[in-house]
């Protein structure tokens, strides 16, 4: 019998070990046993509870089982999301799949994954993205993010105080709902708005609130400031004279969400919003009734901002997800988003929000959904009236930078404060000259 | 008992480097390394890459380039970093005002003895102990425009008919933060303060007494100077936080309405954060610095000279 030596069993063990770990080192993967990938998604918490119940429950389940991968969901504020993106890009770590807000996918251009051809592929099986989703989350060459939903905004109003008035159509014309308004605040239910420094309600009136009178930002250069307008100076004007008729003039601190509370505690009339106003009513309606005792939410109605003379417009916060750049599991984040987008998984999303996000695209208009609750119906074009930021140019960095200075809203906050139109118009043209120029 | 015998060649001379310990400058240095690290890594670091940032053209995620002081050029154009530099110094001067005599006044009081003395002493600490996020929310509340506690107790009282627009006007906004930030500032000067009373001899002030000094004299040629030293580190430290607080303004009015109580550190946070503005977001943080530098080499000689004084 051949004698083994040790020496000879000690180096047969070693080189086959060393044979594994150098393999494994070589191609930079884990075994088989060890490889389920983990895709991290960080997104807002949801206005409406139900959904990201739904998200943990049922629809992250449901892809770790179809996809063999390991989801981690993770929620934060709306507001906290900016402060994540930027330490993740400049550490060059954290969650795979970040939600954005409007114009963030243009900020963040540089930092992201071209998403052009799943976002192609759901809006050909989709009849069509919507312009609007296209203008944010696409800069004509790629999509930096994948469009998800509009959360749209409309004004939510009190039917029967309307009624009260002889008002029995919402008003379609500034000039209309602003005689209404005025009966109403004579009444002590002004028409609520914020024009303070928050995200989503302040830029949501008043850049609508602008372009329906003509005015712009810029030219579609995206360079040439514009601001400084007949058009621009007549809305400032009329902004002043309408707040002071009509509006609780507590809006200049409100953010975004003391309309809310000023609307369900009967303080308001009428005030832009999501529908979370009215669906907060669905969910307790013994706690929120009329001061006749009948349910609130019997009494409220939705309808688009009114029309100006350049035309009717809205903006609306637009969600897209954006796959980084530094994610290391880019394949199975883009499986897991294309997995999100058939139709049966983005449908337990649409129906678990009851209405209150729009879909991207042109298909879902028609869905049932909207016939289920008729004061939920007008949100379903919200997608299609959006128009972007930086209107007429693109919705680029530089709009960006403008709307997260509050210029536009803060020039209609300076004039219903006191200062000249034709100043708080000068002010906002010098500020743009700066942002256009950089 | 078996002694060995050891020989000479065998005795250790003892290591060169523990003897270099026995130097004291040596010594000193040893001691003062893990500070001298810990200082570098989280302050000396960050303040030369926030130099470096600033002096670039860098935005999130995209690296940019040397473009020298252009960043403050161009903040230095800019109106609402000019409003945000008068609102900063407006708000520092006046709360730190109210913050020193009201804190000296609740630090007197407590330093008389009555009942309950320790329990007073600690409620007095309260606001600032709390989380200021969590004690700025409340405020909030307390000055919500629809809901104010402060507005219906006012009107409750007969004394207003509509309603004070507390977060929604300038300068009432403006007020509201620093009321705020007196509030919760005021307990660390009492503390501080009464600290500095109780090292002051009662019998200083008796003697002062048993001359004949009334107790408006006896406070300011007795106590105010001997507590002087005491109540200008304090203030130095007030100063400093109050001129780069953030988390108050944020909280209460995100710098609104139209800007009018936007500091350094909120601004900077909307520039570098809301924009991706890194660089412009850098120079308005260090904006800070030159002012800050100079109030507080003043004070630091204001200091000394009273302490060799």
């Amino acid at each position: 019998m051949a004698k083994t030596k040790r020496r000879s069993v000690l180096k047969l063990a070693g080189g086959a070990a060393l044979g594994g770990m150098a393999g494994i080192l070589a191609t930079g993967r884990t075994p088989a046993f060890a490889q389920q990938k983990t895709v991290h998604w960080l997104k807002w918490v949801d206005f409406v509870p139900a959904t990201d119940q739904m998200f943990t429950k049922e629809l992250m389940p449901a892809a770790e089982k179809d996809l063999g991968i390991k989801m981690k969901l993770e929620t934060v504020n709306g507001n906290d999301l900016q402060p994540r993106i930027t330490a993740a890009i400049q550490s060059g770590a954290g969650p795979d799949l970040i939600m954005s807000f409007n114009s963030y996918t243009h900020l963040y251009a540089n930092s992201v994954v071209d998403m052009s051809a799943l976002a192609e592929d759901v809006g050909k099986r989709e009849g069509g993205l919507y312009k609007y989703a296209r203008a944010i989350c696409s800069d004509g060459k790629v999509f930096m993010g994948m469009p998800w939903a509009v959360i749209g905004g409309m004004i939510a109003y009190r039917k029967s105080w309307w009624d009260e008035i002889g008002v029995t159509k919402f008003p379609d014309t500034w000039e209309s709902y602003r005689e209404a308004g005025k009966k109403l605040k004579a009444k002590g239910r002004p028409l609520g708005q914020t024009l303070g420094h928050t995200f989503g309600d302040a830029p949501g009136f008043s850049y609508p609130y602008l372009w329906s009178w003509g005015g712009k930002e810029v030219e579609a250069d995206g360079k040439t400031v514009v601001i400084n307008s007949k058009e621009t100076l007549e809305s400032v004007k009329f902004m002043t004279g309408f707040w002071k008729d009509a509006h609780d003039e507590g809006g200049l601190a409100w953010d975004d969400t003391n309309n809310n509370r000023a609307f369900l505690s009967q303080t308001i009339s009428a005030t832009l919003n999501g529908a979370s106003i009215y669906i907060e009513s669905l969910r307790k309606p013994d706690q929120y009734k009329t001061e006749r005792g009948e349910f609130l939410n019997k009494d409220i109605l939705h309808a688009p901002l009114p029309k100006g003379p350049a035309g009717q417009f809205g903006f609306h916060l637009l969600q897209s997800n954006m796959l980084m750049k530094y994610s290391k599991n880019q394949d199975a984040a883009k499986e897991f988003l294309k997995w999100l987008h058939a139709e049966a998984n983005y449908r337990k999303f649409f129906e678990s929000q009851k209405g209150f996000a729009t879909p991207c695209t042109a298909k879902w208009e028609s869905d049932k959904l909207w016939d289920v609750d008729p004061v939920m119906t007008p949100y379903k074009v919200a997608a299609r009236l959006g128009q972007a930021i930086g209107n007429a140019g693109p919705p680029n960095a530089k709009a960006q930078e403008v709307l997260s200075k509050y210029i536009i809203t803060d020039m209609y906050a300076k004039a219903v404060q006191g200062m000249p139109a034709e100043d708080a118009v000068k002010w906002a043209e010098s500020e743009l000259k700066k942002v256009y120029a950089g | 008992m078996a002694v060995t015998a050891v020989s000479g060649a065998d005795v250790r001379r003892p290591v060169p480097r523990l003897r270099r310990l026995e130097d004291e400058r040596w010594l000193a240095m040893a001691l003062l390394l893990p500070t001298a690290v810990l200082l570098g890594l989280f302050i000396a670091y960050p303040f030369i890459e926030g130099v470096l940032l600033s002096l670039t053209s860098q935005r999130v995620g995209v690296p940019g380039e040397f473009v020298g002081l252009q960043n403050f050029v161009k903040i230095w154009n800019d109106s609402i970093f000019r409003t945000t530099v008068w609102n900063t110094f407006w708000y520092t001067g006046v709360t730190t005002v109210f913050k020193l005599a009201l804190g000296l006044w609740l630090a007197m009081l407590l330093n008389r003895h009555f009942k309950g003395k320790a329990l007073v002493r600690a409620f007095i600490l309260l606001p600032f102990i709390i989380p200021t996020v969590l004690s700025t929310f409340a405020w909030k509340w307390m000055f919500d425009p629809t809901f104010s506690v402060i507005n219906w107790t006012l009107f409750q009282l007969g004394l207003i008919t509509t309603r004070i627009n507390w977060l929604g006007d300038p300068d009432l906004a403006m007020t509201s933060i620093i009321v705020v930030n007196i509030w919760r500032g005021v307990p660390f000067f009492a503390i501080s303060l009464l600290a500095g009373l109780q090292t002051i001899s009662p019998e200083l002030n008796e003697a002062a007494a048993i001359d004949g000094a009334r107790p408006w004299n006896r406070f300011w040629y007795v106590t105010w100077p001997l507590l002087l030293p005491v109540t200008m580190v304090v203030m130095l430290f007030s100063v400093i936080q109050t001129f780069a607080d953030f988390q108050l303004v944020y909280v209460m009015t995100g710098g609104g309405p139209a800007n009018a109580t936007h500091l350094f550190a909120t601004y900077a946070y909307q520039l570098g954060i809301g924009t991706g503005l890194l660089s412009e977001g850098a120079a308005i943080s260090l904006a800070m610095f030159p002012f800050l530098f100079i109030i507080v080499v003043v004070q630091l000689l204001y200091i000394r000279r009273v302490e060799i004084r």
